[in-house]
């Protein structure tokens, strides 16, 4: 048995055989030649198959991948047809008298350089685009198409690297997954491994390709980026069990994905995503969310050295906006302190954090720093269907210096003549003061969302991060649900909604509770989405109400 | 001559996908069509060339356009950078 760690690009598990990934006809020799324009003639005629080739692909790409994935063979078409490019190569066959084959690949070394030596991941994967087209044209030339037969059992496909082409132009029928030895998650084979829902694991390592034999069984862990190879009965044993329990959730996602959260007795209920980063939000669509309920800003102030700009803020408000198309978005505002510290604010040690200076109350003793987000986040609102909530609000006077100042930045926004939307403004419950004055937020505010986490924390007195007092730090314990419950009575009472966004909104043996409380929003992780709709399902309020 | 400055907002930069794009805009005017970024100077049409120049999201790009249907060409690729870039 043997293990290497690579990067897994999309989750899922495989296991099966290895078959190794053979290139042919690329070793290419420099040869002197003596009539260069009939060199070019055969160089034009093999770009002409080539073209022709990329087109199929690109056909069926478009099948299998979507038209979006798709463009990448499109813009090797236009590689091929590249001014520079051919015109490079012409130089070479006519200036050095060389072959085609070695014109092309010298081209093709040129330019791939060009891009690995560029300062940027991104460009720097390019290199591989242009050497896939130049392998293709040489390919061509030689008459060696790359034709991997695949035998009739699915098999693991290990290379040192996969060009695009070679990914989409392998009968995906016939593969359980990719590995490679090489490449990045940013490369293209990566993003069209992940589209074809393929298993794939990169950056194995060089050592892997020792290591690798056609027939050997192996097991690719796409969500942990493990490859093992020869495995013995008992990881082989746990691994099919793990991959039983990946398909039988896969299962419940195709059976679940698009059906309403809806109990048997017709009660609705919203079912939101929880993200801290807009690199979640294709989790988000992909589990079938109705909306983002709990959008923490925090990420865009903990990732930088100094203050993130109104421009950065908008643009990225923006994104999730517009990616979320009409679907709900929840943004809270930032919540900075306590245990998340960013040094350019500067803040003092405190002897308490969780009940310091943190949150609502950093962003108004330092109002400049609110406003620029504020002022983000109403310019971002006219891009989609947005909701901004405050988070740690105790009081009234709080709330009300919070709408103040909203309406400081839109009036100023009108000055500008900069437009904005009417979105809805929320505060979170996470205090028992909050929620014990719930009837006096609710007529200021569209809508609550409970933060359960922080609202135990202050409620039973209990620090959740101390693993000495897990035994009294009851999370179903009364005085919470019974807060849960006033706040969203008063929620109503008010023409206002109520939603949960903490911990506790996903534990399922909650949700019948919440659901006779009348709450109208659950927001959780992205993966968690369809598991609390699947309870949903499942409850009858018209039943008797269950003894806890 | 028309010639005018623009900010890259995009993310990525001038990446491939908006770079072929962009390059197949170029191509059904007759007018010369540049793209200059500090000292480099490269053709639209010219995707490689294009993807070279590195352009990154903050950069300030001076377009350069020159010829019969400069005009429409100019407003193209105005346009055509606004919507994708």
């Amino acid at each position: 048995m043997m293990k290497f760690t690579g990067k897994g690009v999309y989750g899922a598990i495989a296991v099966g055989k290895i078959s190794v990934y053979e290139r042919q006809g690329i070793r290419v020799k420099r040869i002197k030649i003596e009539d260069a324009e009939a060199e070019i003639q055969r160089f034009e005629s093999a770009k002409a198959i080539a073209l022709e080739q990329l087109g199929s692909i690109h056909e069926k790409a478009l099948k299998e991948v979507g038209e979006a994935n798709a463009q990448i063979f499109e813009i090797h078409m236009m590689m091929v047809d590249d001014e520079d490019y051919n015109d490079a190569i012409f130089g070479m066959i006519r200036t050095q008298n060389v072959n085609a084959e070695y014109a092309v690949a010298a081209t093709a070394k040129n330019f791939s350089e060009m891009f690995s030596s560029m300062d940027d991941s991104y460009m720097q994967a390019r290199a591989a685009d242009v050497e896939d087209i130049s392998n293709r044209i040489i390919a061509c030339l030689t008459d060696g198409h790359s034709t991997n037969t695949l035998s009739d059992e699915k098999v693991i496909i290990c290379a040192d690297d996969l060009a695009p082409s070679e990914t989409v132009s392998l009968d995906k029928e016939k593969i359980l997954a990719f590995a490679t030895a090489h490449g990045s998650s940013n490369s293209h084979t990566a993003i069209l491994a992940r589209n074809m829902n393929i298993p794939a694991i990169i950056g194995l390592g060089a050592d892997f390709l020792n290591e690798i034999k056609n027939g050997t069984m192996a097991i690719a862990d796409g969500f942990t980026g493990e490859f093992i190879i020869d495995p013995d009965e008992e990881t082989l044993a746990a691994y099919q069990k793990k991959q039983k329990a990946e398909t039988e959730k896969r299962m419940l996602l195709q059976e679940l994905t698009g059906k309403e959260n809806v109990t048997l007795d017709g009660t609705k209920i919203n079912i939101f995503a929880n993200i801290g980063s807009v690199d979640n939000i294709g989790a988000v669509l992909l589990n079938d969310a109705g909306g983002i309920g709990l959008f923490r800003s925090e990420f865009l102030y903990l990732e930088k050295t100094d203050y993130p700009t109104e421009e950065e803020q908008f643009r990225v408000y923006k994104k999730v906006l517009e990616s979320m198309a009409t679907k709900k978005v929840i943004i809270r505002t930032l919540d900075i302190g306590a245990d998340k510290q960013a040094d350019y604010f500067h803040l003092e040690k405190e002897e308490n954090p969780a009940l310091g200076l943190r949150a609502i109350r950093l962003c108004l003793e330092r109002p400049e720093i609110f406003k620029t987000q504020l002022r983000a986040l109403y310019r971002a609102s006219v891009y989609g269907n947005l909701g901004i909530m405050f988070p740690m609000v105790t009081s009234v006077s709080e709330l009300e210096e919070i709408l103040a100042l909203c309406d400081e930045v839109k009036n100023e926004l009108d000055a500008e003549k900069l437009p904005y939307s009417n979105l809805e403004l929320g505060v979170m419950i996470e205090t028992p003061a909050a929620a014990i004055i719930s009837d006096k937020l609710a007529p200021m505010v569209d809508f609550f969302s409970v933060g359960t986490n922080d609202l135990t924390q202050y409620t039973l007195a209990c620090d959740r991060q101390n693993p000495h007092i897990e035994r009294f730090c009851n999370t179903h314990h009364e005085a919470i649900l019974r807060l849960i419950e006033m706040s969203a009575k008063n929620a109503h009472a008010n023409g206002a909604w109520i939603g949960i966004c903490g911990e506790l909104a996903a534990d399922t043996a909650l949700t019948e509770t919440f659901l006779r409380m009348g709450i109208d929003e659950l927001s959780v992780s992205p993966s968690f989405v369809l598991k609390v709709r699947d309870a949903v399902r499942k409850i009858d309020l018209t039943r008797p109400e269950p003894v806890c | 001559m028309k010639t005018f400055d623009y900010t890259i907002k995009d993310e990525v930069g001038i990446h491939a996908r908006p770079a072929g794009l962009l390059a197949k805009t170029a191509q059904k005017y007759e007018s010369q069509i540049t793209i200059t970024k500090g000292e480099n100077t490269v053709s639209c049409t010219r995707l490689l060339a294009l993807m070279g120049l590195g352009v990154k999201c903050g950069d300030t790009v001076t377009v350069t356009v020159n010829g019969n249907d400069e005009d429409a060409a100019a407003a193209a690729v105005k346009t055509f950078l606004e919507s994708n870039l």
